[in-house]
């Protein structure tokens, strides 16, 4: 029998429902490459046992004629998703053992559809960081590698590895700043964010609630309509959902792009960014050009002030968001002399440096005196970014940039410089700040043998024109590579 | 920041050592919306239920939780504001109150900051010892209450009930307008029957389900404001005028000893009559307000208020003057059957086409002590309006007489049935057959020679056959016929 982890999921899909193998087949054959990445350290709590016992209910319920729209896929769950009797943990050691007694809406509506869960992700603590090396469990290892490890990206680099080292044939993650695209890039997978209340953030461990979305991370641009269809959705539980019917994406990613206006900006660029990325934008650019898009030039001029603006907000709502693990009702507590010291003992050991970080900007930029020169502006500028955005939709359709400044970089690299390791986000925050979907399609390879990705960006709701273009692009890119199976 | 240009009278006035002063009253009370969910959770808010028996996952502040607002809660608010003479907001937002404490289980509260969902209102107050003044409403918004830590169960350990954590609270602002103890506790009166009369909260100071903050200043009469404290949380009239007594004598004291005071937040301690420092000024939390990004900011339709408009109750002082002119009946009288809803209510079906008065009468004198005696609710009483009514119909046709009714009201209480099951069973039927009450009278009389031949000279001796004729008749002569009879037959 040919490598079933090969598949991509329409293929699998296809192969389950001619009969050529089953979910219990798929999924051994998924815990087989996830047993043996181990040093890839992508998952922080593997469910076999679990995803065992899922592939055969979903193996009968097919005998009986129910297949949901994942059935019998053996796919991954970052760590941010709440899963009922399964620990969360957020990758941090502050929720300790936590086992959700509720499950999060976009798990419940892959469940619903049928999923074989094969474990939860390893991710940047609290969703905070663009390698994955704040994680409480140790650094997610790129499997694309030249000569020392690299990072996969963050914060949903657990995702990206997994995907990408065939562990599974798609992931859930979570996008604040460009955690689902940037690691994307980074991996060779595709990875879409969509707009701003199209999958229920119930039950995601919040960073930032107003920029917080989830979305897959996927081995074709197929695979991530196939996985989105299933996340999205209305959920009253939800007061940002949006009450929009969810369209047939899959159908999109063929479409042509003949006549589709595909906008330039040219403020996605930036000091010191590889001449290869330069390079890559202009082929990307000509392949849309050669698919039959009309390219139109635009500016978007606030774009300079996306990454200051971000990292106000997030940190603000980020500082509010985990006030709650306070040692209190779940999680690890450390007891003090007193109430105040058990707070401050339970939190300096249960966040990692990064949050700490964060917690304290978020908590500066709130407080009285400075709330208007920080966060105000902030909210202010991002109402500017946002009406660029829609400046922009006068004269094209969507929008296509790189997707990061910079290939994978090594671990170790940035961890202690937060400037340079926020920079990875400057292509990417706009559409958190804008609320609009944002999908990263592996374009190349460079220099060094590693994948690059191309971003565009779509109108809120359009997430059909994105889809449409990313196919478009994803066929003429022809991006093949795998990375070579060095970790088993 | 705050202006104040009433001087109050000068029988208000307190005088100190060195001249008089001038009290300056704020509140803000804190009114549980009456609904049986909570402000952001399916979560039950009945009262008295087992510790964290009605808390919803985030209620309890776990992991990707979100609240989602309760529309009714959000109408109650409405409706109050209306009841309050005051604007509508038609944008509103809710803002996140950051601090940490173990009862507090998100961190944060979420609270209306910058816009209310009610702006300014005013409503008129009576004070017990004067004239009518009017109170001007700063705001009124929504916000979500913290549970309760309870320190006494344990000498080294507070356990914490979330069954309070969510529930909806409108904290309603006054303007500092009011210038006595008594007209502070005049004010939150009002704002009780208002609530009440509206039925968007209990009103019940006891429960906690109201409850004030005091703000209490003292100035020279009409001149500079001067430094106020704020008495938190104080749960009835009687403790809030103590506490402002007080407070106002402690400020005099330090200023005429000439000092000054500190802005503080300072807790009543009821059991000594007395304030306390809870926190100054320095040690105040920077809450951080900023927008809940977990919610969208309330936008309300010209519509949805004017449907609430449009159910408005008819609010106590209004009412109150409508009983007067309507019924006839005392303003007293107006004011305690007007005090909530359920007695105006039950009031107007027992005076529907009766004597108000003693319809009023029966109500306060009767029925409250005998519901008072029970310890039970007007809504409990085993005594319906239309049974009371029926009752007093039977007293206007003459069917029985007063005393009779107050014992059949006696067996009606005690659940025997209406009036007239009770009459009948009872034989109590007042005897009107003048050919009976005769015989009565000839028996008596009969019976007691000596008292008769007496009588003539002492008309007073006639009380003493009355009785023996209404004793004879069991009490159901009817007592002018009896009066009739005597007076004729002994000669008087």
């Amino acid at each position: 029998m040919t490598d079933l982890t090969k598949l991509t999921l329409a293929g699998a899909l296809g192969g389950m429902a001619s009969g050529e193998f089953s979910s219990v087949e798929l999924t051994d054959a998924h815990i087989d490459a996830c047993e043996a990445a181990s040093g890839l350290n992508a998952f922080i709590t593997p469910t076999f046992d679990l995803a065992r016992e899922q592939a055969k209910a979903s193996d009968d319920r097919r005998v009986k004629g129910e297949v949901g729209r994942l059935e019998g896929a053996p796919l991954g769950m970052k760590d941010l998703f709440c899963t009922e009797d399964v620990k969360t943990t957020a990758a941090s050691k502050i929720l300790g053992d936590f086992k959700p007694p509720y499950e999060s809406s976009v798990s419940a509506n892959m469940k619903a559809d049928g999923m074989v869960m094969l474990g939860k992700l390893n991710l940047d603590q609290f969703a905070m960081g663009s390698a994955n090396e704040t994680s409480c469990f140790g650094p997610v290892i790129n499997p694309w590698r030249n000569d020392e490890d690299l990072v996969p990206g963050g914060s949903s680099g657990g995702s990206a590895a997994a995907v990408a080292a065939d562990l599974c044939l798609g992931a859930t993650a979570t996008d604040t700043g460009g955690s689902i695209r940037q690691p994307a890039g980074f991996t060779g997978t595709v990875g879409i964010k969509p707009t701003y209340g199209r999958c229920s953030r119930y039950g995601i461990v919040a960073f930032a609630s107003s920029l917080d979305q989830a979305g897959p991370i996927a081995k074709t641009v197929e695979d991530a309509a196939i996985l989105l269809e299933s996340m999205a959705g209305y959920d009253p539980k939800d007061s940002t959902s949006l009450n929009e019917p969810v369209p047939d994406w899959r159908a999109a990613c063929g479409q042509s792009v003949k006549g589709l206006r595909v906008g330039v900006p040219r403020e996605y660029t930036m000091d010191g960014m590889p001449k290869e990325i330069e390079k890559l934008w202009a082929e990307g650019v000509e392949w849309m050009r050669d698919a039959g898009a009309e390219i139109v030039d635009v500016s978007l001029p606030h774009t300079k002030y996306a990454l200051p603006v971000y990292y106000v907000v997030a940190p603000a709502e980020a500082s509010s968001n985990l006030a709650r693990y306070d040692g209190m009702r779940y999680g690890m507590r450390v007891e003090g002399e007193n109430l105040a010291d058990t707070y401050e003992r339970t939190r300096t050991e249960g966040f990692g440096d990064e949050v700490r970080r964060r917690i304290m900007i978020g908590t500066y930029v709130l407080s009285a005196g400075y709330y208007d020169a920080y966060y105000l502006r902030a909210q202010k500028v991002r109402t500017k970014i946002a009406a660029d955005f829609r400046n922009a939709w006068e004269t094209c359709d969507v929008l296509l940039t790189p997707t990061a400044p910079s290939a994978a970089f090594p671990v170790g690299r940035k961890i202690n410089d937060p400037v340079q390791m926020y920079l990875n986000d400057v292509f990417t925050v706009t559409a958190n700040l804008a609320g609009l979907p944002g999908i990263s399609v592996p374009a190349a390879l460079d220099g060094n043998g590693l994948p690059l990705g191309l971003q565009l960006i779509g109108k809120a709701l359009d997430e059909s024109t994105v889809f449409k273009a990313a196919g478009a692009l994803e066929k003429a890119a022809g991006f093949t590579a795998k990375p070579s199976k060095w970790w088993s | 920041m705050f202006i104040a240009p009433r001087v109050a009278d000068k029988k208000d006035w307190l005088s100190g050592d060195t001249g008089d002063w001038e009290l300056i009253i704020g509140l803000e009370v804190h009114a549980q919306v009456a609904s049986k969910s909570k402000l952001f959770s399916g979560a039950s808010t009945e009262f008295g239920a087992e510790p964290n028996t009605q808390v919803a996952l985030v209620d309890a502040g776990l992991p990707g939780m979100l609240p989602v607002v309760n529309e009714f809660c959000v109408e109650q608010a409405v409706r109050t504001g209306l009841g309050l003479n005051a604007q509508i907001n038609k944008f509103s937002r809710f803002d996140r109150k950051n601090y940490f404490y173990v009862d507090l289980p998100q961190g944060y509260q979420i609270s209306q900051f910058e816009f209310p969902v009610v702006g300014e209102g005013e409503i008129e107050i009576t004070p017990e010892d004067g004239e009518a003044v009017m109170v001007g409403i700063e705001r009124l918004h929504l916000e979500q209450d913290a549970g309760k830590s309870i320190h006494d169960l344990s000498p080294d350990e507070t356990y914490v009930d979330l069954n309070r954590s969510g529930v909806a609270l409108m904290e309603i602002v006054s303007k500092p307008d009011m210038r006595s103890a008594a007209e502070a506790s005049a004010y939150v009166d009002a704002l009780r029957q208002i609530v009440r009369a509206l039925g968007t909260c209990d009103g019940d100071m006891e429960k906690g389900n109201l409850r004030a903050d005091v703000n209490v200043s003292v100035r020279r009469p009409g001149g500079e404001l001067g430094t106020r404290c704020e008495i938190k949380n104080v749960n009835s009239l009687r403790f809030i005028r103590q506490a402002i007594h007080y407070e106002a004598r402690r400020h005099i004291e330090i200023l005429e000893a000439g000092g000054t005071i500190d802005q503080e937040t300072r807790l009543f301690d009821n059991v000594k009559g007395e304030t306390r420092t809870m926190r100054s000024k320095e040690d105040a939390h920077d809450y951080r307000y900023f927008p809940d990004p977990d919610l969208l900011p309330l936008e309300l339709t010209d519509e949805f208020i004017a449907n609430i408009k449009a159910d408005l109750p008819e609010l106590p002082d209004a009412r109150k003057a409508r009983f007067v002119e309507q019924y006839g009946i005392p303003a007293y009288d107006a004011g305690v059957l007007t005090a909530d809803k359920a007695k105006g209510d039950y009031f107007e079906i027992v005076a529907g086409g009766r004597d108000a008065k003693i319809a009023s009468n029966w109500m306060m004198g009767e029925l409250f002590g005998a519901l008072n005696t029970a310890e039970l609710d007007l809504d409990d009483s085993p005594i319906s309006a239309e049974s009371l009514g029926g009752l007093l119909d039977r007293i206007a046709d003459k069917t029985i007489s007063g005393k009779i009714a107050k014992d059949v009201f006696a067996k009606m209480f005690a659940g025997e049935g209406t009036a007239d099951v009770i009459i009948e069973r009872d034989g109590l039927k007042q005897v009107t057959d003048m050919g009976a009450i005769e015989g009565y009278v000839d028996e008596v009389i009969a019976a007691n020679p000596d008292q008769a031949e007496k009588a003539k000279e002492n008309p007073k001796l006639l009380g003493f056959f009355v009785g023996q004729v209404m004793k004879k008749s069991q009490g159901k002569a009817n007592p002018q016929a009896v009066n009739q009879l005597l007076r004729a037959k002994l000669g008087l």
